[in-house]
């Protein structure tokens, strides 16, 4: 077997556990009691990671490029309602105007 | 899974946007693998197994770089290590015998995760299976058009398409916040992943940054 196949076995059997662990654990029932609480605020913790990491993360450095000034068009298409899809497409538009640009 | 259920196609209708970058960041990982030297077939397999971008091009570049096998597992395996918690965030929504959960939790990608949510809390699973299959179809489909010469499309970032998914995560993000306990989980979330960019290898700062849902414990 190649090296890239070792890869591709390996990692794919380590993300179908990571997802799959959850749900055939628990089996469409909730965590118990305390527990449900985490869960409940684990989504703002896990979706501002996301924003953070998307926005100026690279591979241990932080990176602000176009982005960023994506993200701020973003932020004031929420501000002003925009519906979702306009909401992407604002933040695509404005980071591929600014890199044309550059 | 109680309450009004939404059709599938309404997910897939939602994630139409965010498919179009889904796709054309599958085609610039068909392309890289390639250059990495990994095989058309690798990279369809790889696609279809994980699917998971960023830790699908951490392993593409880590090989491509010449690194070990094992530095590319670590990576990638440690890169979708945020997947335990958000599968546990989903549970509840996935339900059929084990083998249809294993399958159906595979759908669960950030992007159909958090547009399932609901503002009040739990999962959608119309939307959350209906957006994961669609995404799942370009992200496979993405990944077979660059392998098979996806030189023509050009790069994802010229079209500003990378800059769609942090504006993605903070339009789903905002509705979110609507109790105290939220704009803290929130914003110690933010700030841990924030702090961690530059001393971890990329993934550690989300896994870590969930730990700020410590903030939402409550007595039993």
């Amino acid at each position: 077997m190649s090296e890239a196949w070792i890869v591709v076995a390996v990692v794919g059997a380590g993300t179908v556990a990571c997802k799959g662990l959850g749900p055939v654990v628990l089996g469409g029932r909730s965590l118990p009691g305390s527990l449900a609480g985490l869960v409940e605020t684990l989504a703002p913790a896990l979706l501002a990671a996301l924003v953070v990491t998307q926005a100026v993360g690279g591979d241990r450095e932080l990176v602000f490029d176009a982005r960023l000034l994506g993200l701020a068009a973003a932020v004031v298409a929420i501000r002003l309602r925009a519906p979702l899809l306009a909401v992407v497409v604002v933040a695509a538009a404005v980071a591929a105007a600014v890199r044309a640009l550059a | 899974m109680t309450g009004s259920p939404t059709p599938r196609s309404a997910g897939a209708r939602q994630a139409a946007p965010i498919a179009v970058a889904v796709f054309a960041f599958g085609a610039s990982f068909g392309l890289l693998a390639g250059a990495a030297g990994i095989g058309t077939l690798a990279s369809l397999v790889m696609s279809a197994t994980t699917f998971a971008g960023s830790a699908q091009f951490a392993a593409v570049s880590v090989l491509g770089g010449a690194g070990s096998v094992a530095a590319a597992c670590t990576a990638a395996i440690l890169l979708n290590a945020r997947y335990l918690p958000i599968g546990i965030s989903v549970a509840p929504a996935i339900e059929g015998g084990p083998l249809r959960r294993l399958v159906l939790a595979q759908l669960v990608v950030d992007e159909s995760w958090a547009m399932s949510r609901r503002p009040g809390g739990g999962h959608d699973a119309g939307l959350l299976l209906g957006a994961g299959a669609l995404l799942y179809a370009c992200w496979v489909a993405g990944t077979a058009v660059g392998a098979f010469g996806g030189e023509a499309l050009g790069e994802p970032e010229t079209l500003g398409l990378d800059a769609a998914f942090p504006a993605l995560f903070l339009a789903l993000l905002v509705p979110q916040v609507r109790t105290r306990r939220a704009l803290y989980a929130a914003l110690l979330g933010g700030a841990v992943a924030f702090a961690l960019i530059l001393f971890a290898s990329p993934g550690i700062p989300i896994v870590a940054a969930s730990a700020a849902c410590l903030v939402g414990w409550r007595k039993a």
